[in-house]
């Protein structure tokens, strides 16, 4: 069977790879999200710290023989830690400047996670072998579907529902909605809004560090993994618009998809074609697809 | 006065500087420093803070190198050619970018420059990973570029006109418009500017001084690569204008000297404070230039803000360096 003269199974190979680096996009720009609303900062080092995630798995493989599924929980725990100590060290004191300072320090902490990990497993991708209960593939009939990317979208899209629930339909989730919206305000009711930021800057930078573990057995782990999918993601967060959780998850699957398409349609493009998006998207509708127009 | 003598002495080092100094290295800073200039003019003094400026350092490299080597323009018009390219994109991306405000400004200028550097990674004229090598100097209205001593005067020529441009805008009626809107751009549209147009001119006089800026360096060294568009290279400009303060006139320069130096000379540094600290993980220092930007960048954003010029400014209590004179 062929659409447009592409074979069906290599389009829906495509398709799922797309949902996949889809997945990741929703995940980070999730985070880039739920730290933005509250912080008024925009973490460039979410990129890194997915990468870090990732170096944490293979690291955990590599050196303790710590396996895939006790990694997928610690490593996200362990970058929590990493940036909750950034937030309380560095971050905290540029809350009162101008935004850019957040993003030139993140800038800052970026190059510097990059520089470690070059300077100790240079630029080279390490393999990370799939998890043996997610190897193989399943025969649906119609395309071979390989488990774990399978699983990867399952995973990421039940921790983005998962967020979303929190914050949207929870007493705590109202905390940190009010939060976003009037601080001081929040702070006079008795919550402790410096210790809510914290843990909402741990949790974001956590998401990034969970979809860096799922990310390690599909593409290799190297330390630019990171910086190159950032960029993509400010791409997609500017499409999305930061204003609404479920615009961000949905932006990214779509994005994710739209991607996967083109490099069946005209691999050319398939490096450029978010950024072609972002500049459409730009000129019909600046505030973005689920922006809200200040 | 005073301002007037030091700019006569700095003058006269930067021509007798070829006998002390490699003249290729003062030439690379120059570029730097005019680089750092032109993205001033934006971050300082209008208050947009560009991540895409490696877009227009590298569109105009690439441009140059191609009239000189394979269309066989000569040097007047490769450097006209590289710098209308650089204003150009300057221009497509400026309409795109003034959409948005803040953080978004930045994030967009940083995706669009990422979609450039794609593009050239895949187009054949670039050479994709090779880069385009071997670029002729040529002649400058007769006189021979191929000897680095007489490059190096073209070369400060050139940046010192380019400079010169820069603070003749920032002390213009314009530069003024593009002060109130980075102090208070609510303000500056009550008052019946047309802010976006303002914005969208620096943007495009910024690109195409950074263009001017990355034709010459190209000129200079004889090659264009990848390494001048990707995001890496904003984020040094970026640096260097942070390290010598945002806004000052001479603080970009003073950066661009610190960190090319930094980078030429970090290998040495780090031999240096192995033999002294004894820690021999030092010596691998020079492979590992973005950790130590990395780290100027921190301490920088929590520390310095002002830069080295706008300490100094402020310690000396003289507002005068710092912008408006």
């Amino acid at each position: 069977m062929e659409i447009f003269g592409i074979p069906l199974q290599a389009m829906l190979g495509q398709l799922l790879l797309g949902l996949v680096n889809g997945s990741f996009y929703a995940m980070l720009s999730l985070g880039l999200a739920v730290i933005f609303g509250l912080l008024n900062v925009i973490n460039f080092a979410h990129g890194a710290l997915y990468m870090m995630g990732a170096f944490l798995a293979w690291m955990g493989m590599e050196y303790f023989g710590i396996n895939y599924w006790c990694m997928l929980i610690a490593a996200p725990l362990i970058v929590a830690v990493f940036g909750i100590v950034i937030e309380r060290t560095m971050l905290r004191w540029l809350y009162k400047l101008d935004h850019l300072y957040g993003l030139l320090l993140t800038f800052g902490i970026t190059l510097m996670l990059e520089g470690i990990f070059r300077s100790v497993y240079g630029v080279s991708g390490q393999p990370y072998s799939v998890p043996e209960a997610l190897s193989g593939a399943t025969n649906l009939g119609f395309m071979i579907l390989p488990n774990y990317r399978a699983w990867v979208v399952v995973a990421s899209l039940a921790v983005c529902f998962a967020t979303w629930f929190v914050i949207e339909k929870t007493k705590l989730g109202a905390y940190l909605r009010a939060g976003t919206e009037n601080p001081k305000l929040v702070e006079a009711f008795g919550v402790n809004v410096p210790l809510m930021v914290t843990l909402t800057y741990g949790f974001g930078v956590a998401l990034a560090a969970f979809a860096g573990v799922l990310a390690a057995p599909v593409i290799q782990v190297s330390p630019l993994m990171g910086s190159n999918l950032i960029i993509t993601v400010f791409a997609v967060v500017v499409i999305g618009g930061m204003g609404s959780i479920l615009g961000s998850i949905l932006t990214g699957l779509g994005l994710g998809v739209i991607e996967g398409l083109t490099r069946v349609f005209y691999p050319e493009l398939s490096a450029t074609v978010v950024f072609i998006i972002m500049a459409i998207v730009l000129m019909i509708r600046p505030a973005g697809l689920f922006g809200k127009e200040k | 006065m005073i301002k007037k003598i030091a700019y006569g002495i700095a003058l006269i080092l930067l021509l007798v500087a070829p006998q002390i100094a490699y003249p290729v290295f003062l030439m690379k800073v120059l570029c730097f420093a005019l680089f750092a200039c032109a993205f001033n003019l934006l971050i300082g003094f209008t208050g947009l803070l560009s991540f895409g400026h490696a877009a227009f350092f590298g569109a105009a490299g690439y441009a140059t190198g191609y009239a000189l080597r394979d269309a066989g323009w000569s040097f007047e018009a490769g450097m006209v050619a590289g710098v209308a390219v650089s204003a150009a994109i300057g221009l497509v991306m400026g309409l795109l970018a003034i959409r948005r405000q803040g953080i978004y400004f930045t994030m967009i200028t940083l995706a669009l420059a990422q979609m450039l550097y794609f593009v050239f990674l895949q187009a054949k004229f670039t050479g994709g990973e090779d880069g385009l090598q071997g670029v002729p100097r040529g002649k400058f209205f007769g006189a021979d570029l191929s000897s680095d001593l007489t490059m190096y005067y073209v070369v400060l020529a050139i940046c010192i006109v380019g400079f010169a441009l820069i603070v003749r805008t920032i002390h213009s009626p314009f530069g003024q418009v593009l002060k109130a809107i980075k102090e208070n751009e609510p303000r500056a549209v009550s008052l019946g500017y047309d802010v976006d147009r303002y914005k969208l001119l620096a943007f495009v006089l910024s690109a195409a001084i950074a263009g001017l800026a990355g034709a010459t360096k190209t000129v200079v060294i004889g090659f264009e690569t990848l390494t001048d568009a990707h995001w890496a290279m904003s984020g040094l400009v970026v640096l260097m204008t942070l390290v010598g303060g945002l806004g000052t006139m001479v603080g970009p320069m003073v950066g661009a000297v610190l960190i090319i130096a930094l980078e030429d000379k970090l290998g040495d540094i780090g031999a240096w404070m192995a033999d002294v600290s004894h820690i021999e993980w030092f010596r691998t220092l020079g492979d590992s230039v973005t950790l130590v930007t990395g780290f100027i960048f921190i301490v920088c954003v929590l520390l310095f803000r002002k830069g080295i010029v706008g300490e100094l400014a402020a310690l000396f209590g003289s507002k005068r360096s710092v912008g408006t004179h």
